[in-house]
Protein backbone atom coordinates (compact mmCIF):
# COMPACT_ATOMS: atom_id res chain seq x y z
CA UNK A 1 0.00 0.00 0.00
CA UNK A 2 2.81 2.01 1.13
CA UNK A 3 4.49 1.78 -2.64
CA UNK A 4 1.61 1.93 -4.56
CA UNK A 5 0.93 6.08 -2.76
CA UNK A 6 5.16 6.69 -3.51
CA UNK A 7 4.22 5.15 -7.11
CA UNK A 8 0.92 7.02 -7.26
CA UNK A 9 2.47 10.42 -6.29
CA UNK A 10 5.38 10.24 -7.95
CA UNK A 11 3.22 8.93 -11.62
CA UNK A 12 0.92 12.24 -10.79
CA UNK A 13 3.88 14.64 -9.90
CA UNK A 14 5.88 13.47 -13.40
CA UNK A 15 2.96 13.98 -15.44
CA UNK A 16 2.04 17.62 -13.96
CA UNK A 17 5.65 18.40 -14.58
CA UNK A 18 5.42 17.67 -17.97
CA UNK A 19 1.92 19.00 -18.53
CA UNK A 20 3.70 22.32 -16.92
CA UNK A 21 6.48 22.21 -19.39
CA UNK A 22 4.44 21.41 -22.35
CA UNK A 23 2.13 24.82 -21.57
CA UNK A 24 5.14 26.89 -20.81
CA UNK A 25 6.88 25.46 -23.99
CA UNK A 26 3.46 25.93 -25.86
CA UNK A 27 2.88 29.72 -24.28
CA UNK A 28 6.88 30.76 -25.16
CA UNK A 29 6.30 28.86 -28.99
CA UNK A 30 3.04 31.06 -29.71
CA UNK A 31 5.51 34.49 -28.66
CA UNK A 32 8.08 33.05 -30.73
CA UNK A 33 5.92 32.74 -33.64
CA UNK A 34 4.91 36.02 -33.55
CA UNK A 35 8.58 37.31 -33.51
CA UNK A 36 9.36 35.12 -35.99
CA UNK A 37 6.22 36.55 -38.08
CA UNK A 38 8.42 39.94 -37.89
CA UNK A 39 11.97 39.40 -38.08
CA UNK A 40 12.85 36.28 -39.83
CA UNK A 41 10.24 35.50 -42.10
CA UNK A 42 10.94 37.68 -44.69
CA UNK A 43 14.16 35.11 -45.58
CA UNK A 44 13.79 31.92 -43.64
CA UNK A 45 10.05 31.79 -45.22
CA UNK A 46 6.75 30.52 -43.49
CA UNK A 47 7.53 27.04 -43.37
CA UNK A 48 11.10 27.58 -42.80
CA UNK A 49 12.49 25.97 -46.01
CA UNK A 50 14.86 29.04 -46.88
CA UNK A 51 16.36 29.65 -50.18
CA UNK A 52 18.75 27.04 -51.08
CA UNK A 53 22.28 28.83 -51.42
CA UNK A 54 20.64 31.81 -49.96
CA UNK A 55 19.05 31.84 -46.83
CA UNK A 56 19.70 28.46 -45.15
CA UNK A 57 16.41 26.02 -43.89
CA UNK A 58 15.04 26.05 -40.91
CA UNK A 59 12.55 23.04 -41.42
CA UNK A 60 14.71 19.69 -41.01
CA UNK A 61 18.21 21.77 -40.59
CA UNK A 62 21.09 19.40 -39.53
CA UNK A 63 22.63 22.90 -38.26
CA UNK A 64 19.85 24.01 -35.88
CA UNK A 65 19.25 20.84 -34.21
CA UNK A 66 22.64 20.26 -33.70
CA UNK A 67 23.93 22.88 -32.88
CA UNK A 68 22.11 24.59 -30.33
CA UNK A 69 24.34 26.84 -28.83
CA UNK A 70 25.75 28.29 -31.94
CA UNK A 71 22.08 28.92 -33.42
CA UNK A 72 21.72 30.91 -30.34
CA UNK A 73 24.57 32.63 -30.30
CA UNK A 74 23.99 33.69 -34.22
CA UNK A 75 20.37 34.93 -33.41
CA UNK A 76 21.76 36.88 -30.47
CA UNK A 77 24.96 38.47 -32.35
CA UNK A 78 24.05 37.83 -35.96
CA UNK A 79 26.84 35.43 -38.14
CA UNK A 80 28.93 35.51 -41.39
CA UNK A 81 31.27 33.79 -43.27
CA UNK A 82 30.30 30.00 -44.35
CA UNK A 83 28.20 27.69 -42.92
CA UNK A 84 27.28 24.25 -44.26
CA UNK A 85 23.43 23.29 -43.43
CA UNK A 86 21.80 19.86 -44.90
CA UNK A 87 25.17 19.76 -46.90
CA UNK A 88 24.92 23.20 -48.53
CA UNK A 89 27.05 25.70 -48.18
CA UNK A 90 25.57 29.37 -47.39
CA UNK A 91 28.12 32.62 -47.39
CA UNK A 92 25.43 34.84 -46.76
CA UNK A 93 25.69 37.15 -43.47
CA UNK A 94 22.78 37.37 -40.85
CA UNK A 95 23.14 40.50 -38.96
CA UNK A 96 21.92 40.88 -35.34
CA UNK A 97 18.04 41.79 -35.22
CA UNK A 98 18.07 43.23 -31.52
CA UNK A 99 16.13 41.23 -29.99
CA UNK A 100 15.69 40.40 -26.26
CA UNK A 101 16.82 37.49 -24.48
CA UNK A 102 13.49 36.41 -23.59
CA UNK A 103 12.35 36.91 -27.32
CA UNK A 104 15.18 34.93 -28.81
CA UNK A 105 14.33 32.27 -26.10
CA UNK A 106 10.54 32.18 -27.88
CA UNK A 107 11.89 32.17 -31.43
CA UNK A 108 14.48 29.30 -30.85
CA UNK A 109 11.37 27.75 -29.21
CA UNK A 110 9.21 28.27 -32.12
CA UNK A 111 11.54 27.06 -35.01
CA UNK A 112 12.82 24.26 -32.70
CA UNK A 113 9.56 22.87 -32.74
CA UNK A 114 8.20 24.11 -35.75
CA UNK A 115 7.96 22.04 -39.26
CA UNK A 116 8.49 18.56 -37.74
CA UNK A 117 11.03 20.10 -35.49
CA UNK A 118 11.19 18.89 -32.07
CA UNK A 119 13.50 19.83 -29.39
CA UNK A 120 13.58 17.59 -26.15
CA UNK A 121 14.22 20.69 -24.12
CA UNK A 122 12.98 24.18 -23.52
CA UNK A 123 15.16 27.16 -24.46
CA UNK A 124 15.20 29.33 -21.53
CA UNK A 125 15.97 33.17 -20.76
CA UNK A 126 18.99 31.86 -18.81
CA UNK A 127 20.33 29.48 -21.32
CA UNK A 128 20.17 32.58 -23.74
CA UNK A 129 21.77 35.46 -21.31
CA UNK A 130 24.42 32.99 -20.51
CA UNK A 131 25.44 32.57 -24.42
CA UNK A 132 28.21 35.29 -24.95
CA UNK A 133 30.44 36.67 -27.11
CA UNK B 1 -8.59 16.60 -71.74
CA UNK B 2 -11.27 18.99 -72.57
CA UNK B 3 -10.88 20.48 -69.42
CA UNK B 4 -7.51 21.10 -69.71
CA UNK B 5 -7.63 22.61 -72.78
CA UNK B 6 -10.84 25.10 -71.22
CA UNK B 7 -8.07 25.83 -68.39
CA UNK B 8 -5.20 26.30 -70.63
CA UNK B 9 -7.07 28.68 -72.32
CA UNK B 10 -8.85 30.26 -69.47
CA UNK B 11 -4.90 30.82 -67.77
CA UNK B 12 -3.48 31.93 -71.10
CA UNK B 13 -6.74 34.62 -70.91
CA UNK B 14 -5.80 35.24 -67.41
CA UNK B 15 -2.67 36.13 -67.39
CA UNK B 16 -2.62 38.22 -70.65
CA UNK B 17 -5.86 40.06 -68.98
CA UNK B 18 -4.45 40.45 -65.55
CA UNK B 19 -0.80 41.68 -65.96
CA UNK B 20 0.36 44.97 -67.20
CA UNK B 21 3.16 43.57 -68.27
CA UNK B 22 4.76 40.37 -69.49
CA UNK B 23 4.58 37.27 -67.27
CA UNK B 24 8.10 36.30 -68.17
CA UNK B 25 10.11 38.07 -65.80
CA UNK B 26 13.02 36.76 -66.02
CA UNK B 27 16.67 38.76 -65.70
CA UNK B 28 19.42 37.31 -68.25
CA UNK B 29 22.95 36.81 -67.33
CA UNK B 30 25.07 39.39 -69.88
CA UNK B 31 26.72 38.31 -72.75
CA UNK B 32 29.76 39.71 -71.98
CA UNK B 33 31.09 41.59 -69.04
CA UNK B 34 33.00 45.34 -69.95
CA UNK B 35 33.85 45.95 -66.38
CA UNK B 36 35.74 44.57 -63.81
CA UNK B 37 34.67 45.38 -59.78
CA UNK B 38 37.47 46.77 -57.70
CA UNK B 39 37.24 46.53 -53.94
CA UNK B 40 37.02 50.34 -52.43
CA UNK B 41 36.66 49.49 -48.97
CA UNK B 42 36.26 45.86 -47.16
CA UNK B 43 34.71 44.69 -43.81
CA UNK B 44 31.59 46.60 -44.22
CA UNK B 45 28.80 44.60 -42.74
CA UNK B 46 25.36 46.21 -43.59
CA UNK B 47 26.45 49.58 -45.92
CA UNK B 48 23.16 50.98 -46.25
CA UNK B 49 23.65 54.97 -46.96
CA UNK B 50 26.86 56.34 -48.84
CA UNK B 51 27.81 60.00 -50.28
CA UNK B 52 31.06 61.08 -52.25
CA UNK B 53 32.46 64.40 -50.19
CA UNK B 54 34.02 67.00 -52.73
CA UNK B 55 37.58 66.38 -51.27
CA UNK B 56 37.65 62.96 -52.08
CA UNK B 57 36.47 61.10 -49.31
CA UNK B 58 33.18 58.72 -49.10
CA UNK B 59 31.12 58.50 -46.29
CA UNK B 60 29.30 55.16 -45.22
CA UNK B 61 26.63 54.27 -42.61
CA UNK B 62 26.64 51.07 -41.45
CA UNK B 63 22.69 49.56 -40.42
CA UNK B 64 24.53 49.29 -36.38
CA UNK B 65 24.89 53.15 -36.50
CA UNK B 66 28.26 53.50 -37.40
CA UNK B 67 28.83 56.67 -39.29
CA UNK B 68 32.71 55.82 -41.13
CA UNK B 69 34.32 58.35 -43.23
CA UNK B 70 37.43 56.83 -45.82
CA UNK B 71 39.83 59.27 -47.14
CA UNK B 72 42.89 58.00 -48.97
CA UNK B 73 42.90 54.23 -47.81
CA UNK B 74 42.24 55.79 -44.18
CA UNK B 75 39.20 54.89 -42.42
CA UNK B 76 37.73 57.33 -39.58
CA UNK B 77 34.65 56.84 -37.39
CA UNK B 78 32.49 59.95 -37.12
CA UNK B 79 31.36 60.81 -33.72
CA UNK B 80 28.39 62.63 -32.84
CA UNK B 81 26.12 60.34 -34.84
CA UNK B 82 22.18 60.52 -34.04
CA UNK B 83 21.39 57.02 -31.29
CA UNK B 84 20.05 54.54 -33.45
CA UNK B 85 17.04 51.85 -32.78
CA UNK B 86 18.97 49.04 -33.95
CA UNK B 87 16.51 45.68 -34.13
CA UNK B 88 15.06 44.51 -37.22
CA UNK B 89 15.65 46.54 -40.09
CA UNK B 90 15.81 49.41 -37.97
CA UNK B 91 19.41 51.77 -37.69
CA UNK B 92 21.00 54.02 -39.48
CA UNK B 93 19.52 54.51 -43.06
CA UNK B 94 20.69 56.77 -45.84
CA UNK B 95 22.45 59.60 -46.66
CA UNK B 96 22.58 62.51 -48.72
CA UNK B 97 24.24 65.87 -49.61
CA UNK B 98 22.19 68.93 -50.03
CA UNK B 99 21.98 70.07 -53.76
CA UNK B 100 24.14 73.02 -53.09
CA UNK B 101 26.43 71.44 -50.13
CA UNK B 102 29.84 72.98 -51.57
CA UNK B 103 28.05 76.23 -50.15
CA UNK B 104 26.03 75.00 -46.93
CA UNK B 105 27.98 71.88 -45.64
CA UNK B 106 24.47 70.10 -44.90
CA UNK B 107 24.43 66.24 -44.76
CA UNK B 108 20.63 64.26 -44.40
CA UNK B 109 20.58 61.23 -42.64
CA UNK B 110 17.34 58.84 -41.94
CA UNK B 111 17.55 56.43 -39.34
CA UNK B 112 15.44 54.53 -37.06
CA UNK B 113 14.90 56.81 -33.83
CA UNK B 114 13.68 55.85 -30.11
CA UNK B 115 12.26 59.37 -29.50
CA UNK B 116 8.90 60.04 -28.08
CA UNK B 117 6.57 58.44 -25.67
CA UNK B 118 6.07 54.93 -26.86
CA UNK B 119 8.27 51.97 -26.40
CA UNK B 120 10.63 51.17 -29.63
CA UNK B 121 11.37 52.80 -32.64
CA UNK B 122 10.06 55.09 -36.06
CA UNK B 123 11.93 56.92 -38.72
CA UNK B 124 13.10 60.07 -38.34
CA UNK B 125 15.66 62.24 -40.53
CA UNK B 126 18.18 65.00 -39.65
CA UNK B 127 20.59 67.18 -41.35
CA UNK B 128 24.13 68.07 -39.89
CA UNK B 129 27.20 69.05 -40.68
CA UNK B 130 30.65 67.55 -40.28
CA UNK B 131 33.15 69.35 -38.93
CA UNK B 132 36.61 67.72 -38.21
CA UNK B 133 35.51 64.11 -37.55
CA UNK B 134 31.90 64.62 -35.57
CA UNK B 135 28.63 65.94 -36.73
CA UNK B 136 27.37 69.15 -35.39
CA UNK B 137 24.09 71.41 -36.18
CA UNK B 138 22.40 68.26 -35.52
CA UNK B 139 18.52 68.97 -36.59
CA UNK B 140 16.12 66.43 -36.20
CA UNK B 141 13.41 67.54 -39.49
CA UNK B 142 10.48 64.79 -39.22
CA UNK B 143 9.81 61.94 -37.06
CA UNK B 144 7.49 59.50 -37.78
CA UNK B 145 4.97 58.21 -35.09
CA UNK B 146 4.00 56.56 -33.23
CA UNK B 147 6.93 54.12 -32.15
CA UNK B 148 6.56 50.65 -32.15
CA UNK B 149 8.92 47.65 -31.36
CA UNK B 150 7.80 45.77 -34.88
CA UNK B 151 11.07 44.85 -36.38
CA UNK B 152 10.02 46.08 -40.18
CA UNK B 153 9.34 48.59 -42.81
CA UNK B 154 10.97 51.90 -42.18
CA UNK B 155 11.78 52.74 -45.85
CA UNK B 156 13.85 54.89 -46.19
CA UNK B 157 15.72 56.72 -48.30
CA UNK B 158 16.64 60.69 -49.13
CA UNK B 159 16.27 61.98 -52.73
CA UNK B 160 16.36 66.00 -53.47
CA UNK B 161 14.30 67.23 -56.73
CA UNK B 162 15.59 70.40 -58.62
CA UNK B 163 13.46 72.92 -57.06
CA UNK B 164 15.61 71.94 -54.22
CA UNK B 165 12.58 69.74 -52.13
CA UNK B 166 13.98 66.99 -49.95
CA UNK B 167 12.03 64.18 -50.25
CA UNK B 168 12.14 61.01 -47.68
CA UNK B 169 10.18 57.28 -47.79
CA UNK B 170 8.76 55.74 -44.27
CA UNK B 171 8.11 52.41 -45.19
CA UNK B 172 4.53 51.06 -42.85
CA UNK B 173 6.10 49.75 -39.72
CA UNK B 174 4.33 46.25 -40.23
CA UNK B 175 1.40 47.57 -40.36
CA UNK B 176 -0.13 47.65 -43.31
CA UNK B 177 -3.87 47.84 -42.32
CA UNK B 178 -3.81 50.57 -40.61
CA UNK B 179 -0.93 52.71 -41.98
CA UNK B 180 -0.34 53.27 -45.58
CA UNK B 181 -4.00 53.99 -46.62
CA UNK B 182 -4.58 56.46 -43.89
CA UNK B 183 -3.25 59.99 -44.31
CA UNK B 184 -3.78 61.33 -40.97
CA UNK B 185 -0.89 58.47 -39.51
CA UNK B 186 2.40 58.44 -40.78
CA UNK B 187 4.01 55.57 -42.46
CA UNK B 188 3.39 54.12 -45.69
CA UNK B 189 4.62 57.42 -47.14
CA UNK B 190 6.67 59.21 -48.97
CA UNK B 191 7.19 63.27 -47.47
CA UNK B 192 8.20 66.55 -49.02
CA UNK B 193 9.99 68.61 -46.90
CA UNK B 194 11.86 72.03 -47.72
CA UNK B 195 15.39 71.56 -47.24
CA UNK B 196 15.02 73.11 -43.83
CA UNK B 197 12.30 70.92 -42.49
CA UNK B 198 9.86 73.12 -43.05
CA UNK B 199 6.42 72.04 -44.86
CA UNK B 200 6.07 73.73 -48.18
CA UNK B 201 2.88 75.38 -48.66
CA UNK B 202 1.54 73.16 -51.65
CA UNK B 203 2.37 69.84 -50.40
CA UNK B 204 -0.81 68.01 -51.21
CA UNK B 205 -2.50 67.63 -47.64
CA UNK B 206 -1.81 71.13 -46.23
CA UNK B 207 -5.38 72.24 -46.47
CA UNK B 208 -6.85 68.36 -44.88
CA UNK B 209 -7.23 69.29 -41.17
CA UNK B 210 -6.08 66.00 -39.75
CA UNK B 211 -3.48 64.85 -42.42
CA UNK B 212 0.10 64.73 -41.94
CA UNK B 213 1.10 68.17 -43.81
CA UNK B 214 4.49 66.46 -44.66
CA UNK B 215 2.95 63.69 -46.73
CA UNK B 216 3.24 63.68 -50.52
CA UNK B 217 2.00 60.14 -51.65
CA UNK B 218 0.49 57.04 -49.89
CA UNK B 219 -0.17 53.44 -49.93
CA UNK B 220 3.61 52.41 -50.17
CA UNK B 221 4.71 49.44 -48.47
CA UNK B 222 8.89 49.22 -47.89
CA UNK B 223 10.60 51.92 -50.49
CA UNK B 224 14.31 51.50 -49.82
CA UNK B 225 15.64 53.20 -53.38
CA UNK B 226 14.51 56.81 -54.21
CA UNK B 227 16.18 59.01 -57.16
CA UNK B 228 15.68 61.55 -59.17
CA UNK B 229 15.23 60.67 -63.12
CA UNK B 230 18.24 62.69 -64.69
CA UNK B 231 16.07 64.15 -67.49
CA UNK B 232 12.47 64.52 -66.28
CA UNK B 233 13.71 65.57 -62.71
CA UNK B 234 10.62 63.17 -61.57
CA UNK B 235 11.23 61.53 -58.44
CA UNK B 236 10.79 57.38 -58.84
CA UNK B 237 11.10 54.50 -56.11
CA UNK B 238 11.47 50.85 -55.36
CA UNK B 239 9.71 49.41 -53.10
CA UNK B 240 9.64 45.85 -51.45
CA UNK B 241 6.43 44.04 -52.47
CA UNK B 242 5.87 41.02 -49.58
CA UNK B 243 6.30 37.94 -51.49
CA UNK B 244 6.05 39.05 -55.32
CA UNK B 245 5.36 42.43 -56.19
CA UNK B 246 8.22 44.51 -55.75
CA UNK B 247 7.66 47.57 -57.86
CA UNK B 248 8.90 51.01 -59.09
CA UNK B 249 7.05 54.00 -59.24
CA UNK B 250 6.91 57.40 -60.85
CA UNK B 251 6.03 59.75 -57.32
CA UNK B 252 3.29 61.98 -58.02
CA UNK B 253 1.91 64.69 -56.01
CA UNK B 254 -0.99 63.27 -53.47
CA UNK B 255 -1.44 59.93 -55.76
CA UNK B 256 -2.16 56.45 -53.90
CA UNK B 257 0.65 53.96 -54.75
CA UNK B 258 -2.29 50.93 -53.12
CA UNK B 259 -0.95 48.64 -50.50
CA UNK B 260 -2.15 46.65 -49.41
CA UNK B 261 -5.39 47.25 -51.51
CA UNK B 262 -3.80 46.42 -54.77
CA UNK B 263 -0.72 44.89 -55.33
CA UNK B 264 0.74 41.94 -57.24
CA UNK B 265 2.34 39.78 -54.15
CA UNK B 266 0.99 37.28 -52.15
CA UNK B 267 1.08 36.67 -48.27
CA UNK B 268 4.69 35.33 -47.39
CA UNK B 269 2.54 31.91 -46.28
CA UNK B 270 1.46 32.02 -50.16
CA UNK B 271 -2.29 33.06 -48.79
CA UNK B 272 -3.51 36.32 -51.00
CA UNK B 273 -3.68 39.53 -49.73
CA UNK B 274 -5.83 41.04 -52.17
CA UNK B 275 -7.67 39.76 -55.72
CA UNK B 276 -6.60 42.64 -57.26
CA UNK B 277 -3.69 44.43 -58.88
CA UNK B 278 -5.54 47.75 -59.83
CA UNK B 279 -8.22 49.68 -58.59
CA UNK B 280 -9.62 53.29 -59.64
CA UNK B 281 -7.73 55.68 -58.25
CA UNK B 282 -4.22 54.13 -57.24
CA UNK B 283 -1.55 54.49 -59.12
CA UNK B 284 -0.11 51.73 -61.34
CA UNK B 285 3.72 50.81 -60.90
CA UNK B 286 5.72 51.24 -64.01
CA UNK B 287 7.27 47.86 -63.37
CA UNK B 288 6.79 45.01 -60.59
CA UNK B 289 9.01 42.11 -59.94
CA UNK B 290 7.52 38.60 -59.83
CA UNK B 291 9.54 36.89 -57.61
CA UNK B 292 10.40 39.43 -55.26
CA UNK B 293 14.16 40.45 -55.74
CA UNK B 294 14.28 42.76 -52.67
CA UNK B 295 15.23 45.81 -54.08
CA UNK B 296 17.54 48.18 -52.02
CA UNK B 297 19.63 51.41 -53.84
CA UNK B 298 18.67 52.86 -57.37
CA UNK B 299 20.50 55.02 -59.64
CA UNK B 300 20.35 56.14 -62.79
CA UNK B 301 23.58 55.72 -65.15
CA UNK B 302 24.18 59.08 -66.74
CA UNK B 303 28.01 59.10 -66.91
CA UNK B 304 29.87 58.14 -70.16
CA UNK B 305 32.33 55.33 -68.83
CA UNK B 306 29.98 52.97 -69.43
CA UNK B 307 28.24 53.45 -72.58
CA UNK B 308 26.07 50.16 -73.44
CA UNK B 309 24.39 51.55 -69.55
CA UNK B 310 23.63 55.32 -70.11
CA UNK B 311 20.33 56.39 -69.34
CA UNK B 312 19.38 52.95 -67.97
CA UNK B 313 18.94 52.46 -64.17
CA UNK B 314 20.52 50.03 -61.69
CA UNK B 315 19.04 48.45 -59.19
CA UNK B 316 20.63 46.17 -55.81
CA UNK B 317 18.82 42.80 -55.09
CA UNK B 318 19.49 41.30 -51.73
CA UNK B 319 17.72 38.27 -52.10
CA UNK B 320 18.92 37.17 -55.61
CA UNK B 321 22.14 38.85 -54.52
CA UNK B 322 23.40 40.40 -57.68
CA UNK B 323 23.29 44.03 -59.74
CA UNK B 324 19.96 44.38 -61.86
CA UNK B 325 20.74 46.09 -64.55
CA UNK B 326 17.44 47.72 -65.99
CA UNK B 327 17.26 49.52 -69.40
CA UNK B 328 14.89 51.53 -70.74
CA UNK B 329 12.85 52.98 -72.61
CA UNK B 330 11.42 56.35 -71.43
CA UNK B 331 8.95 54.86 -68.29
CA UNK B 332 9.25 51.11 -69.72
CA UNK B 333 11.82 48.80 -68.49
CA UNK B 334 12.79 46.68 -71.97
CA UNK B 335 15.35 43.92 -70.70
CA UNK B 336 16.67 43.01 -67.51
CA UNK B 337 20.86 42.10 -67.10
CA UNK B 338 22.16 40.53 -63.57
CA UNK B 339 25.28 42.38 -63.03
CA UNK B 340 27.73 41.10 -60.18
CA UNK B 341 25.92 37.58 -60.07
CA UNK B 342 26.92 35.97 -56.40
CA UNK B 343 28.54 38.60 -54.89
CA UNK B 344 26.43 39.23 -52.41
CA UNK B 345 23.64 40.95 -51.15
CA UNK B 346 23.66 44.68 -52.65
CA UNK B 347 22.58 47.00 -50.55
CA UNK B 348 23.18 49.94 -52.53
CA UNK B 349 24.49 51.31 -55.49
CA UNK B 350 25.16 55.02 -56.81
CA UNK B 351 27.35 56.85 -59.49
CA UNK B 352 30.15 58.90 -57.97
CA UNK B 353 30.69 63.05 -59.50
CA UNK B 354 33.41 62.07 -61.27
CA UNK B 355 31.18 59.36 -62.89
CA UNK B 356 32.05 55.97 -61.37
CA UNK B 357 29.66 53.58 -60.07
CA UNK B 358 29.97 51.83 -56.56
CA UNK B 359 27.88 49.24 -55.15
CA UNK B 360 27.91 48.31 -51.59
CA UNK B 361 27.62 44.48 -50.69
CA UNK B 362 26.92 43.00 -47.01
CA UNK B 363 29.37 41.64 -45.47
CA UNK B 364 31.99 42.50 -48.10
CA UNK B 365 32.46 46.03 -49.09
CA UNK B 366 32.36 48.95 -51.22
CA UNK B 367 32.80 47.98 -55.10
CA UNK B 368 34.12 50.61 -57.60
CA UNK B 369 33.02 49.15 -61.17
CA UNK B 370 35.97 50.20 -63.32
CA UNK B 371 35.08 49.90 -67.29
CA UNK B 372 37.57 47.30 -69.02
CA UNK B 373 39.50 49.67 -71.86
Amino acid sequence: MKQFIIGYVLVVGIITNVLLQDKELEESMQRGSEIYADFCITCHLDTGEGVESVFPPLAASDYLMNKREESIFGVKYGRSGDMVVNGVTYSNSMMSMGLEDEEIADVMNYILNSWGNTSDKIVTVEEVSGITR
Amino acid sequence: MKISAISTYLFVVMTSVSCAQSSENMAKSPESVDFTAEIVIDNLSVPWGMVFLPDGSILVSELSGELIRFKDGERTNITNVPEVYFRGQGGLLDLELHPDYENNGWIYITYSSKEGEEKGGNTAIMRAKLEGNALVDNELLYKASPNTTKGQHYGSRIAFDNEGYLYFSAGERGERDVNPQDITRDNGKIYRLHDDGRIPADNPFVNDETAKKAIYSYGHRNPQGLVKHPVTGAIWDHEHGPRGGDEINIIKKGKNYGWPVVTYGINYGGTPITDKTEMEGMEQPIHYWVPSIAPSGITFVTSDKYPAWKGNLLVGSLVFQYLELLEMDGEKVTNRIKLLEGMGRVRNVKQSPDGYIYVAIEGKGLYKLVPKS
